[in-house]
């Protein structure tokens, strides 16, 4: 695309600039459009797995009843208190949806299928996340309605503490790698997943960070923030219409990277399922495409955060925060000890 | 706009939040104001009167058969064993007494009623703690009892199904056949009842040691039902003074210790069991003979005060009437056990974070109908 | 001592969870256990219960005639007041005057359904229908007249 475009276009600047509109056109619309499919997946994973059918009135399966959502939240009105901070108010819904969309980007979604291989991935992904909090704290504040300034409390305690967790467990697989480009830590699983590789603490680790991502995109059995039973909806109790549905969107959104986050560096992103020495085996498997092995495992995580939620009930403020530090911080700190060493002397596969 | 003030911040910097009439976990029109010192609960303030509707001011002007009609509606999820003490204290007023076919068949309406209740506890206590898929599982055992009472009642919630010396019909014929279906349905669904919430460790946690009350406050508040025998009180009205044939009945008054939320939660569901160990026992020996025990036309108490408790799901139901020798009461009080229990919430939610809070007013089971009434 | 209870804590809670998560996925997997009704679509095999309350009726027969008598005892047993009883003087064939139903006024708004009219009628004239489906636009119709026009007591009610 970059040399046709080059045919067309001469200037350096203009050329830069096109090619940015398009890219950013195309994943607000492909990010969307996975929102939809995404709220259709929950409610539909939801009513199975608690005996009902789920929507099945507005399209096949009940599949337009998302975009029958969408187009009724459009058209309501979108309340702003009297008594807000009405610039905070109002930004708070697009920083979340910024924050969540800017961590997309170095996400490899194919074989050489990646918006910006940036050197530093892992370590973009956790800081661009980290900064999701700020939305939530500015909603909770802003609002001022004390049921969303406990939410917004509660978040900043919750994302803060489990980001550590998330880290430490996705340093474990940059230790060894030995990169922290999400490619070349792609690459290094072309003869096997980390998750096989790696022995029991890679295991652990993948343990540690779906459960602290769960805990990090808020969504149960971690959903203190929002809490409907506690706090009637939490940070985003006095959002309505379509700066509701902002916050809708980027949960999906970050339910999506983390699930993405977590296939590509546990599960070898793109990478089709090799073992070993089963030659034909691994032949048939190349011939599945690449974005179809990226998406089925980030699919399969989802499905796992998904279920999580329709299982367990919510967890009390300072559990949360005793599973964090008494149970796994110690234990991924432990899991780095042992996978440093692994990496030193060379004992995975 | 500023926080300071009476309503919002108070001068020990405590933070106040009015929790209902509207709130997800209040179950109705309950208003809590709650004094909160970062997210712990210093102190709790019910309000009452979003749902009052005079109905013992109502019953003033019905007659003895009509009365029953409107305790229904106070705590709609045990209609049954309410309507049953309105109709037990007329009897006590006319020396009468129902026939052991109509006894027998109150008294397993009220367990199947009482099974009911108790799902739609254990579903909502799920629901509080954030757990949404218990709901379902619960609810599909409860339906299928809500058909029983349709069937033979007519109405699934508010049955009005007894009479003063009776029921008003005969059991239908297939009712025998359906409570067996349902009795096998529930006994084989228990154990997942066991593996989505008993057993799960977030949910212990959310309950063990939390709300604690001790057996002397539990008295003193005037707490009755499984929120008292949690504590350890004898308090069950079918074993102190049974009625309607309990005494002949073999079934063991659940009690339990320790006066956590846990432990309501034990009892309730070791209650589920008895309610169908009562019901196996009844269900194929229910007596021959008539189901009503023919009264008079027009009702008319003797003069005099007459006082009936009942065990309803959620503890002593208590119908008070005056007669002074007319066909309507001249005086009726309900005692009813949601108004006791909510006032020991203040006492057990103490010092416990807002999340323990759902799960207090969860395991105390309130019915907001039937503490205002 | 210490860790073996740490450990111990963990795994127990692992596997706690891991059991809920199987019986969703049971459940998830078992798509023939779904307990949903879909109502509207099912309107033709939908079966209420025989004593189902729905609304109060009063079943005439081919001669369109009915057996209320007009003796207003569902009218004094209603606790609301939902019904209302019109009678007028009708002459009969022989001669004599007798009471007679002009219109049966039954209040849907105002029923509770406490079955107390159906079991207050001496004559077996009204019964409880199956109709549930009761919503209407304007909530003057739920304002009923149970007796036909031109309906008549049927012979040998009156004994």
């Amino acid at each position: 695309m970059h040399l046709w475009l080059r045919a067309a276009i001469s200037s350096d600047l203009l050329l830069l600039v096109t090619e940015m509109v398009i890219i950013g056109v195309s994943l607000i619309v492909f990010l969307v459009l996975l929102c939809f499919f995404l709220g259709w997946m929950e409610r539909k994973v939801a009513a199975f797995m608690e005996i009902r059918l789920g929507p099945n009135r507005v399209g096949p399966m009940g599949s337009m009843q998302i975009v029958a959502d969408t187009v009724k939240l459009l058209f309501k009105e979108g309340l702003t208190p009297n008594a807000s901070d009405k610039f905070l108010f109002n930004l708070a819904p697009g920083i979340m949806v910024v924050t969540s969309m800017l961590a997309v980007a170095p996400i490899a979604f194919a074989k050489n299928f990646q918006i910006w291989d940036v050197n530093i991935g892992v370590l973009y992904v956790s800081s661009i996340s980290s900064m999701a909090v700020i939305g939530i704290l500015m909603a909770g504040w802003s609002s001022s309605n004390k049921y969303s300034l406990i939410g917004a409390m509660r978040s900043g305690a919750q994302i803060v503490s489990y980001e550590l967790s998330i880290g430490l467990s996705l340093i474990s697989i940059v230790i060894l790698s030995g990169s922290l480009q999400l490619s070349e830590i792609v690459e290094s699983q072309a003869n096997g997943w980390w998750l096989f590789k790696g022995h029991i603490p890679v295991i652990i680790s993948f343990v540690i960070f779906v459960i602290a991502s769960t805990a990090e995109i808020n969504r149960a059995p971690f959903d203190l923030t929002e809490a409907e039973q506690e706090l009637t909806g939490g940070f985003h109790t006095e959002y309505s219409g379509m700066k509701f549905a902002m916050f809708l969107l980027s949960e999906y959104i970050n339910l999506f990277i983390v699930s993405a986050i977590a296939a590509t560096i546990f599960l070898g992103g793109w990478m089709p399922l090799h073992i070993g020495t089963w030659a034909s085996f691994n032949h048939i498997m190349d011939f599945i495409p690449s974005s179809i092995w990226f998406l089925g495992k980030t699919f399969f995580i989802i499905f796992i955060i998904m279920q999580f939620r329709w299982t367990f009930p919510r967890l009390r403020i300072d559990q949360l925060l005793n599973l964090e530090w008494k149970y796994l911080l110690p234990i991924s700190m432990v899991n780095i000890i042992i996978v440093t060493a692994m990496a030193i002397f060379g004992w995975h596969f | 706009m500023t926080l300071l003030g009476e309503n919002h911040i108070t001068e020990e910097g405590q933070f106040v939040i009015n929790m209902g009439p509207q709130h997800p976990a209040t179950h109705g029109v309950l208003h809590l104001k709650i004094w909160l010192d970062g997210e712990t609960i210093k102190k709790i303030e019910p309000h009452l009167g979003y749902i009052h509707r005079s109905i013992e001011k109502m019953c003033e002007s019905l007659t003895y058969r009509q009365y029953i009609y409107t305790t229904s509606r106070m705590d709609y999820l045990s209609a049954h064993m309410n309507n049953q003490a309105c109709a037990l204290a007329v009897e006590k007023g006319l020396q009468i007494e129902a026939s052991p076919r109509a006894q027998a068949i109150r008294v397993i309406l009220a367990e199947l009623t009482r099974l009911a209740s108790h799902q739609l506890w254990w579903a909502a206590t799920g629901l509080d703690l954030g757990g949404v898929t218990p709901f379902f599982y619960a609810f599909r055992e409860r339906e299928a009892i809500n058909n029983i009472l349709e069937e033979t009642c007519g109405t699934r919630l508010t049955q009005n199904f007894v009479v003063p010396g009776g029921i008003m019909y005969d059991i239908h014929p297939n009712f025998q056949n359906h409570v067996k279906q349902v009795i096998k349905q529930i006994k084989d669904n228990f154990h997942e009842y066991d593996e989505i919430l008993t057993g799960n460790v977030i949910f212990q946690n959310r309950l063990q040691g939390v709300g604690y009350i001790s057996k002397e406050d539990a008295i003193s508040y005037g707490c009755t039902g499984p929120t008292a025998r949690a504590s350890g009180v004898s308090c069950d009205i079918r074993k102190q003074f049974p009625y309607d044939g309990y005494d002949k009945i073999q079934f063991d008054e659940i009690i339990a210790t320790g006066g956590d939320c846990w432990a309501r939660y034990e009892v309730r569901m070791a209650e589920m069991l008895q309610s169908v160990h009562i019901i196996e026992q009844l269900i194929d020996n229910i007596p021959e003979g008539d189901f009503q025990t023919k009264t008079k036309a027009v009702l008319k108490l003797p003069k005099g005060e007459f006082y009936q408790r009942v065990e309803t799901a959620r503890g002593e139901l208590g119908v008070y009437l005056v007669s002074d020798g007319a066909a309507t009461p001249y005086r009726c009080k309900f005692r009813s056990p949601g108004f006791s229990n909510l006032s020991a919430i203040p006492h057990m939610a103490k010092e416990a974070k807002i999340g323990d809070l759902m799960a207090i007013m969860a395991t105390v089971d309130l019915v907001i109908p039937d503490i205002d009434r | 001592m210490f860790l073996k209870d740490y450990f111990g804590t963990i795994f127990k809670s692992v596997k706690s969870l891991l059991t809920g998560m199987k019986l969703t996925g049971y459940y998830f997997t078992h798509l023939k256990e779904i307990v949903t009704e879909e109502y509207p679509d099912n309107r033709a095999t939908l079966k209420m219960a025989d004593r189902f309350r729905g609304e109060v009726i009063m079943p005439h027969n081919d001669n369109n005639e009915h057996r209320c008598t007009g003796c207003q005892a569902c009218e004094l047993a209603c606790p609301n007041g939902t019904i209302k009883i019109i009678t007028k003087q009708e002459t009969l064939p022989d001669g004599k005057k007798k009471k007679r139903i002009d219109t049966f006024v039954y209040r849907l708004d105002m029923c509770t359904f406490c079955n107390l009219c159906i079991v207050a009628c001496p004559s077996d004239a009204i019964v409880m229908g199956h109709k549930f489906e009761h919503s209407v636009y304007d909530k003057k119709q739920l304002k009923k007249i149970l007796n036909n026009p031109d309906s008549k007591l049927m012979e040998g009610v009156e004994e």
